[in-house]
């Protein structure tokens, strides 16, 4: 796959990302059940009467896609990919509710119509009046990654040079319930949680926009070259070191020339065993987690994925993500490995530019 | 295109069958599947029609020999059916002997369950397993994991237009030598989420309806599921396989015009069809028949209309028809299923009629062809749109 470049990124989360800083500024949270996305003062961006009317999911996601671009200063995309797990979630919950609580009647279309999964990418395609590509990946846990790849694949055949792709979650009441109710999200009873050695199963649950322009070419911006991705829908366990193996021989790499791996620990046992299965491949590189800082969702790569390209451009890994007690004089090549509850296992390979 | 993506491979299940043997027959025999609610509970049952599948989740179920203990959603149940049929007919017997994917799409994933035990599932212990069957993405992996496929797995979520741009996808794949063989396609079931908020858009006829027809009062819903499966030509040739079709060219493009409605002089719809006929490299006089979006709303059928004529020109639009009169419009599933009777349009040389239709729309002078009709087709426009302005096209050809 010929590679692209990731000219600039964007993102609210659980963090204060769209400060300055934001390798300095990372703190863990690990007992609480759910962590909210800061939200940034959307008046400046959004007319006061449309605050009201969107969701969490469309405002972050407004705000995110409006900083990638600029900082890429790119002002028409030449195509706009976004992935998210659960969609418009919120919307789709008021609605729904609506329909049970009124036995059907006397509804209104609003929160129908915002309810779509492609609301996101459909609302930034009008603000921007954007005519071109517009697509919406809706998976488990590799909704980003496949927009990565299709905004690849539309450079690759020629038919884009700038792409907007972004990913965005966000929580819901009644969701966060049945998540609880589920055992999805960790019983109060566990925490704090432990993200490395977890014995209980569970999560902490977040929420997040991150947003990127891709691009065919290098540019002042530039934070990280996107060599390779690749994505599986379940894996064993045991396959876990061939399916990384492969993919490095691929990019005729060996886990030596890995530098950085950025590992998807979440706090649920069961599942995390991937990643200590993952870890023995990388004896020497730098290994790193995250979800302490983000929360896990569906798309919480797209929180890797900008901490990984910040991390490329700064040279410089922050203490508080470390797995390890690894440390690289250059961050060249970083992996990123990440799946949810055991589904949608991914790679990305992203290169110092 | 630079490379010709091989059609192997067809599967569906609608409101007109089964099977596809079983769609071939209604769409000859016009026979439509547009009848009251049964399925699903809902105050509308009785007021309103759609293009239902008459088999309950229980009957899906068996005849698809699930596990007692599955946690599969009526989205999924109806993808299995009809992915497994694509397999089968595609002669597939090791699914994952080549680089295999699968790229579907829905809008609703599990929300049949989700509303019946919303409010109520801390009283259902049994039904807590459908938890995790709710997102989109579940359903894929629910399909996949039926089908025993292991490799590339995704779903597109774009509303009407989902299908068709889940088989735009698998063909960029296969193009660029991600995929060796990728299932695409879409499903969708009918829900109460899904019934009443196109109602509240009041789009929804209140009888049958009636597409490109000046008094066409708006859409029934439907339920299905298609998959076609599309194979690389390495593969084509090394296991001499037959081949159905061939999908020559796709174009997406939003409308940019409105969350719902689409614009005035179908901008959405016109740059799709222009992308797809670039991708082809066909001319737009190569194209013998479009099987149009046409979901008979006031809205679709004249921003529809006003594309076709600015593509092809006045009086040069080839001859169209919709077949939502037959199915209902099955939203994310749409494009699956409008692949696979734009296939059967070739292979047998039929356009199958616009059911219902009886007075041209005042704003042009666009007939569609409301009898079956003999013709030979070597090329297929397929039209679908959806909110979000998505606007998708995809070209089929004989092979």
């Amino acid at each position: 796959m010929s590679s692209v470049y990731i000219n600039s990124a964007s993102c609210i989360s659980v963090q204060d990302t769209l400060n300055e800083n934001i390798l300095q500024n990372l703190t863990p949270e690990s007992s609480v059940q759910m962590l909210k996305a800061i939200e940034p003062n959307y008046k400046e961006f959004i007319p006061p009467a449309m605050i009201r009317r969107m969701s969490k999911t469309v405002k972050m996601s407004s705000v995110a896609s409006h900083y990638a671009l600029q900082k890429a200063g790119i002002t028409q995309p030449d195509a706009i990919i976004v992935g998210t797990g659960m969609g418009c979630s919120q919307d789709s919950e008021k609605f729904l509710k609506n329909v049970i609580d009124n036995n059907e009647e006397f509804l209104t279309p609003t929160f129908f119509i915002q309810s779509t999964h492609n609301t996101v990418s459909g609302q930034i395609a009008l603000a921007l009046q954007c005519h071109a590509y517009n697509f919406t990946y809706v998976n488990t846990s590799s909704s980003l990654e496949f927009s990565l790849l299709d905004a690849q694949l539309q450079i690759k055949d020629g038919e884009a040079e700038n792409i907007l792709v972004g990913s965005t979650d966000e929580q819901t009441g009644r969701t966060m319930e049945l998540y609880c109710l589920h055992n999805i999200i960790k019983k109060e009873k566990d925490l704090p949680a432990d993200y490395l050695h977890s014995t209980t199963d569970g999560v902490i649950w977040g929420e997040g926009a991150s947003f990127f322009v891709v691009g065919k070419n290098k540019t002042e911006t530039s934070y990280a070259k996107l060599t390779d991705i690749r994505i599986i829908n379940t894996l064993e366990l045991n396959e876990t070191q061939d399916f990384i193996q492969d993919f490095l021989k691929k990019n005729n790499l060996s886990a030596r020339d890995i530098d950085a791996v950025i590992l998807g620990f979440s706090g649920a046992a069961t599942s995390d065993v991937y990643y200590t299965e993952a870890m023995n491949i990388f004896p020497a590189s730098a290994l790193l987690y995250y979800k302490h800082l983000s929360g896990e969702f569906n798309t919480a790569s797209g929180f890797s994925t900008f901490l990984a390209c910040h991390i490329l451009k700064e040279q410089q890994i922050p203490e508080v993500m470390m797995v390890n007690g690894n440390t690289k004089s250059e961050v060249k090549n970083i992996l990123l490995y990440n799946h949810l509850a055991r589904h949608d296992h991914s790679l990305v390979l992203l290169e110092r530019v | 295109m630079s490379q010709k993506i091989a059609i192997t491979g067809m599967g569906i299940i609608s409101s007109i069958g089964n099977n596809v043997e079983e769609n071939f027959i209604s769409l000859q025999s016009g026979k439509h599947g547009i009848s009251d609610i049964q399925m699903f509970e809902t105050r509308h049952a009785g007021a309103i029609k759609t293009g239902e599948v008459k088999l309950s989740n229980e009957e899906l179920i068996q005849k698809l020999q699930l596990d007692e203990d599955n946690n599969v959603t009526r989205t999924s149940l109806l993808g299995m059916v009809a992915a497994k049929e694509a397999i089968e007919s595609a002669e597939i017997s090791e699914i994952n002997g080549y680089r295999t994917g699968l790229i579907s799409s829905t809008s609703v994933g599990g929300m049949d369950i989700t509303e019946k035990y919303f409010y109520s599932y801390e009283n259902f212990p049994e039904k807590q397993k459908y938890i995790d069957a709710h997102d989109a993405g579940n359903s894929s992996l629910a399909i996949a994991g039926y089908l025993g496929l292991k490799g590339m797995v995704s779903t597109i979520s774009t509303a009407c237009s989902s299908a068709a741009n889940a088989i735009m996808m698998g063909a960029k794949l296969i193009k660029n030598g991600v995929l060796d063989r990728v299932i695409v396609g879409g499903t969708d079931s009918l829900s109460k989420f899904t019934l009443n908020g196109f109602n509240t858009l009041m789009i929804l006829t209140d009888s049958y309806n009636t597409p490109f027809d000046n008094d066409r009062k708006g859409l029934n819903l439907g339920e299905a599921a298609a998959f076609l499966v599309l194979e690389s030509e390495e593969i084509v040739k090394k296991e001499n396989k037959k081949v159905l079709a061939y999908l020559s060219g796709y174009g997406n493009a939003n409308d940019a015009h409105h969350q719902t409605a689409s614009s005035e002089n179908g901008q959405g719809a016109f740059l799709a069809m222009q992308q797809a006929l670039k991708i082809s490299g066909l001319a737009k006089e190569d194209i013998n028949y479009i099987n149009v979006h046409g979901t008979a709303t006031p809205n679709n059928d004249l921003s529809e209309g006003i594309a076709m004529i600015r593509i092809f020109g006045e009086n040069q639009v080839p001859e169209f028809s919709s077949t939502k009169a037959f199915t209902g419009h099955t939203l994310a599933a749409a494009a699956g299923i409008e692949a696979v009777f734009s296939i059967l349009a070739m292979q047998n040389g039929l356009i199958f009629p616009n059911l219902n239709f009886t007075t041209k729309m005042a704003e042009f002078d666009l007939t569609p062809v409301t009898e079956l009709k003999k013709k030979d087709i070597n090329h297929v426009l397929s039209n679908s749109f959806g909110f979000g302005g998505n606007c998708s096209t995809l070209i089929f050809s004989k092979s």
